[in-house]
């Protein structure tokens, strides 16, 4: 690999300037609806790069991950706020919350070990749909439809977090590292190379002597960590958590990130996951006054956000399947099937 | 004692039988070869030795231990690997990558030592690379380590198939119809191979069509017809077998 | 007793929704082998599309005699063609190129489309539930222990005949016979004459069309409706067509009226919360545990 003259190969160095600028940004742009925005989008690229576990790197769709998101955010709920009197802190609840996470993974995950492809996600989907609907029946530990609020604030050596945003910015920042770092670390392993090989062709993974099982397992468990995370920060960010945050449309619009982005590159994903989030919320919201500006016509855009999914979804699928930063080889795997074969 | 043994071992699928009381036995360090018509159950066989089906009835023993029935996954780590007839490779990583997850059962490293990245871990993972690099220069496939295992063609990606089998040291090997679709030059390569991978220590099992290749590269050949055993014995013997020569209209390929 | 009888009225008419929700999903995945995502969201726009035709008819509230009649045939008829030819649409524009890709691309843009319908429903009459005009007269007719209300005899009664005709075109017209060919085996389908892209294509027709007479229904029954009653509606079917086995009619039928069943029998034991968490519940473990539902179509092989 070629390095940099002071030996530091090119990836590495890229990444350390992206974390630097990442950090300068907020004490730079002193925006704090945009560091808001930041720090959300942080937490939907913590999901996606759990995801890519899931989907990317095994193969296995889940069409449920919101699930675990849920699972990590009401984790952090009813342990650290007046709830039930119990206030665990914020750094020992990430690992809590995670191991939580990983936990109903495996759970959630086992029954699905001997389905095929779409049946998975049907399945994944089905329990994606339980879940929150637990958490919805049960007020007396879940606050029920109204969610819990008045979630502890996270303390650091005495600092406490407060309504700053700054903190939690940060906070989402280190998440992120850390979870590529795992995630590339994963991928180039032998435990990635058993998901891409299940992925790929499950019976000759088991000729090469892998127990299916258990990397399986291994996959739901690790993805769902990942949200069990970004459940925890986003919970104490926003300081409350309810049910409808956790609904279908949030697991379908992680799935855009990935396909949009590119399914098992994680820089691909990051970046689909940072495109759309900045649709969502910078970009549609300012398309209504581009296009009136335009057009002089008032268009309101609010309600289209499950259009702008669809179309990525649709579109990405029938002209770039493979998604903006493929995996070059699966880009000839997809092409092959599409519209130049006989019906 | 022979290192693989089949005794009285029958399939059944519903109402067909598709093996029926076979006696089978490989001695270690050999070349054996399964051949027998379309249908005669020979893949199935293969399949029976590899986990794929539990036998309705007999035993399978591999050097003297008690495999059949058991899953895929351990019979590999006892010392068996295979490839498939339809070449099974996993088509979109690459072909390095195809080989070193061959080695995936005889590597040590550990969720956490994966996750950090440990300098255990990393050795591992050199030895890993390097190992597959060898593997693949020992089966005759070098240049094209980064290239997509699907983008290779056809006879190359049977090499890496094979390659990719050895990677889990295995005592022995079951190669189904490996020279299928293999021009002259190539099988007069595979059968070199063969006899190398034996040299190294590899008992080899092949099931195979081309009945030149099988009369050149077996010492013991075993034929099936109708899931039956009808002969056994050294090529000599069974090009001059009348039961074999019936069932087959025996012509050489 | 008598409550459970009730309550087993009212599981028939919710399952005969249901059932012909089902219907479109199972014949369209015993032809291509997908679970079209989109089917629920058709069905909303089937009740969409009757909500149009009312207004035009001017059916505003309660009608009778033959202006009954009429209201109601032309309404059926043309949601059912609107709804059949959105299928069409559909299939042509998104499923039909990605035929013969890795499976879940289709599920995916199933998916997307399902969003995209959504949102053009949202479109068109907003974010929030709608009334539908009641044009069913509903007495309540005393059979025995229970009360049979108009509407649910209206419901069952249109869901088995339309079942019935479905039946009869699939097993006694060519293109029926043309329709099993291809499900069974498309490539020799194809060889034998059969147009499998017009056959492809008709199958959508026929189960959209199927889900769009659900949607009319739906309407004169709830009163009501809503851009996102196609997704929980959706998976209720769904789940149907795997219980009485995927790619099976038959099947279909017996799920959507099961599934009915187990709905309103929930609602009443349990509550209403519960009863959307036992069905979903029922998927995943049918999934699971008899993948081939209860009438064993048995599933075609290429993995």
């Amino acid at each position: 690999m070629r390095k940099l003259a002071r030996g530091v190969p090119p990836k590495l160095a890229r990444g350390l300037l992206f974390i630097a600028l990442a950090a300068i940004l907020p004490l730079v742009v002193h925006d704090g609806g945009f560091v808001n925005f930041l720090t959300d989008a942080g937490a939907y690229v913590l999901l996606a790069l759990g995801l890519n576990i899931v989907v990317g790197f095994a193969g296995l769709l889940d069409l449920g991950y919101a699930a675990f998101f849920a699972i990590g955010s009401y984790a952090y709920a009813m342990l650290a706020s007046p709830q039930f009197g119990i206030h665990i802190p914020f750094w020992i609840m990430l690992f809590l919350a995670s191991g939580i996470a990983a936990l109903f993974g495996i759970l959630l995950g086992a029954p699905t070990l001997r389905l095929r492809g779409d049946y998975l996600a049907i399945v994944t989907l089905g329990f994606g749909e339980i879940v929150p609907q637990t958490f919805l029946n049960l007020p007396q530990w879940t606050g029920g439809p109204n969610g819990l609020g008045n979630l502890d604030q996270p303390v650091f050596f005495g600092y406490r977090f407060g309504f700053n945003i700054l903190p939690y910015y940060y906070v989402m920042l280190v998440l992120i590292v850390l979870a590529v770092v795992v995630a590339q670390n994963l991928r180039d392993s032998r435990l990635g190379r058993a998901w891409i090989a299940i992925r790929e062709d499950e019976l000759a993974a088991k000729h090469v002597g892998i127990n299916t099982t258990t990397t399986k397992l291994a996959a739901f468990a690790l993805g769902a960590s990942f949200s069990g995370l970004a459940g925890v920060a986003y919970g104490a960010k926003l300081q409350l958590v309810s049910p409808d945050q956790f609904q279908f449309s949030v697991s379908v619009a992680i799935l855009s990130m990935l396909v949009l982005g590119g399914m098992g590159n994680i820089t691909g994903v990051i970046l689909g996951s940072i495109l759309i989030s900045s649709l969502d919320r910078l970009i549609l919201p300012q398309a209504s006054n581009l296009i009136f500006a335009l057009a002089h016509v008032r268009v309101d855009l609010s309600n289209s956000r499950f259009l702008i999914y669809g179309a990525i979804l649709v579109l990405t699928m029938l002209l770039r399947p493979e998604g903006l930063l493929p995996n070059r080889r699966r880009r000839a795997e997809l092409h092959a099937g599409t519209a130049e074969a006989m019906p | 004692m022979g290192l693989l043994e089949m005794e009285a071992v029958t399939q059944r699928f519903g109402g067909l039988l598709a093996i029926d009381a076979l006696d089978f036995t490989a001695e270690a360090g050999s070349i054996t070869a399964l051949i027998g018509p379309n249908g005669a159950g020979k893949s199935t066989v293969f399949n029976v030795l590899t986990g794929i089906y539990r036998p309705t009835a007999g035993a399978v023993r591999f050097d003297g231990v008690r495999i059949d029935g058991r899953d895929s996954a351990a019979i590999v780590a006892l010392g068996i690997a295979r490839t498939f007839q339809n070449i099974r490779l996993f088509a979109q990583a690459s072909v390095l990558q195809n080989v070193m997850t061959g080695e995936h059962v005889r590597l040590h490293a550990n969720l956490l030592e994966s996750i950090l990245h440990t300098p255990r871990q990393q050795t591992e993972e050199r030895a890993v690379r390097e190992r597959a690099r060898e593997l693949l220069a020992f089966v005759g496939l070098t240049g094209v380590d980064e290239a997509a295992a699907a983008d290779l063609p056809y006879g190359s990606q049977r090499k890496l198939e094979i390659a990719r089998a050895l990677a889990s040291s295995p005592r022995l090997l079951l190669l189904d119809e490996p020279a299928a679709g293999m021009n002259p030059t190539e099988k007069n390569g595979l059968i070199t191979l063969i006899e190398r991978i034996r040299e190294r220590g590899t008992t080899v099992l092949l099931i195979e069509h081309d009945m030149g290749l099988v009369m050149r590269v077996a010492e013991r050949i075993t034929v099936l017809d109708h899931g039956e055993r009808i002969a056994v014995g050294t090529p000599a013997e069974i090009r001059a077998d009348q039961r074999v020569i019936d069932a087959y209209l025996g012509k050489p390929a | 007793m008598s409550l459970i009888a009730q309550q087993i009225v009212n599981g028939l008419a919710l399952g005969g929704i249901y059932a012909l929700i089902a219907l479109g999903y199972t014949m369209v995945f015993g032809i291509i082998e997908l679970i079209n995502f989109a089917h629920g969201d058709v069905y909303t726009l089937g009740t969409f599309f009757s909500l149009a035709i009312l207004g035009l008819l001017g059916a505003t509230g309660e009608l009778h005699g033959p202006f009954l009649i009429v209201a109601v045939v032309v309404t059926l008829v043309l949601a059912m063609v609107l709804s059949g030819l959105v299928g069409v649409i559909i299939e042509r524009l998104a499923y039909r190129p990605l035929r013969n890709a890795p499976r879940l691309a289709p599920l995916i843009t199933a998916i997307g489309v399902s969003f995209i319908l959504q949102n053009l429903m949202i479109y068109w009459h907003g974010p929030s539930p709608l009334p539908f005009p009641q044009i069913l007269p509903n007495p309540t007719y005393a059979i025995g222990p229970v009360q049979i209300a108009a509407k649910q005899a209206f419901v069952i009664v249109l869901a088995v005949v339309l079942m019935i005709v479905l039946q009869l075109f699939v097993t006694k017209t060519k293109l029926g016979a043309a329709m099993r060919a291809t499900a069974q085996d498309r490539d020799a389908a194809r060889l034998m004459g059969i147009d499998v892209n017009a056959t492809i294509a008709l199958t959508f027709f026929i189960g959209s069309a199927l889900a769009g007479a659900a949607g009319f229904v739906s309407g004169v029954y709830y009163g009501t409706t809503w851009f996102f009653n196609g997704f929980a509606a959706g998976l209720k079917a769904f789940t149907a067509a795997v219980l009485g086995g995927i790619g099976n009619i038959a099947g279909a039928m017996l799920g959507g009226f099961a599934i009915g069943l187990v709905e309103s029998l929930t609602t009443q034991l349990l509550s209403d919360q519960w009863s959307n968490i036992v069905v979903f519940a029922l998927l995943v473990v049918v999934l699971i545990f008899r993948p081939t539902g209860l009438l064993g179509e048995s599933l075609p092989t290429k993995a």
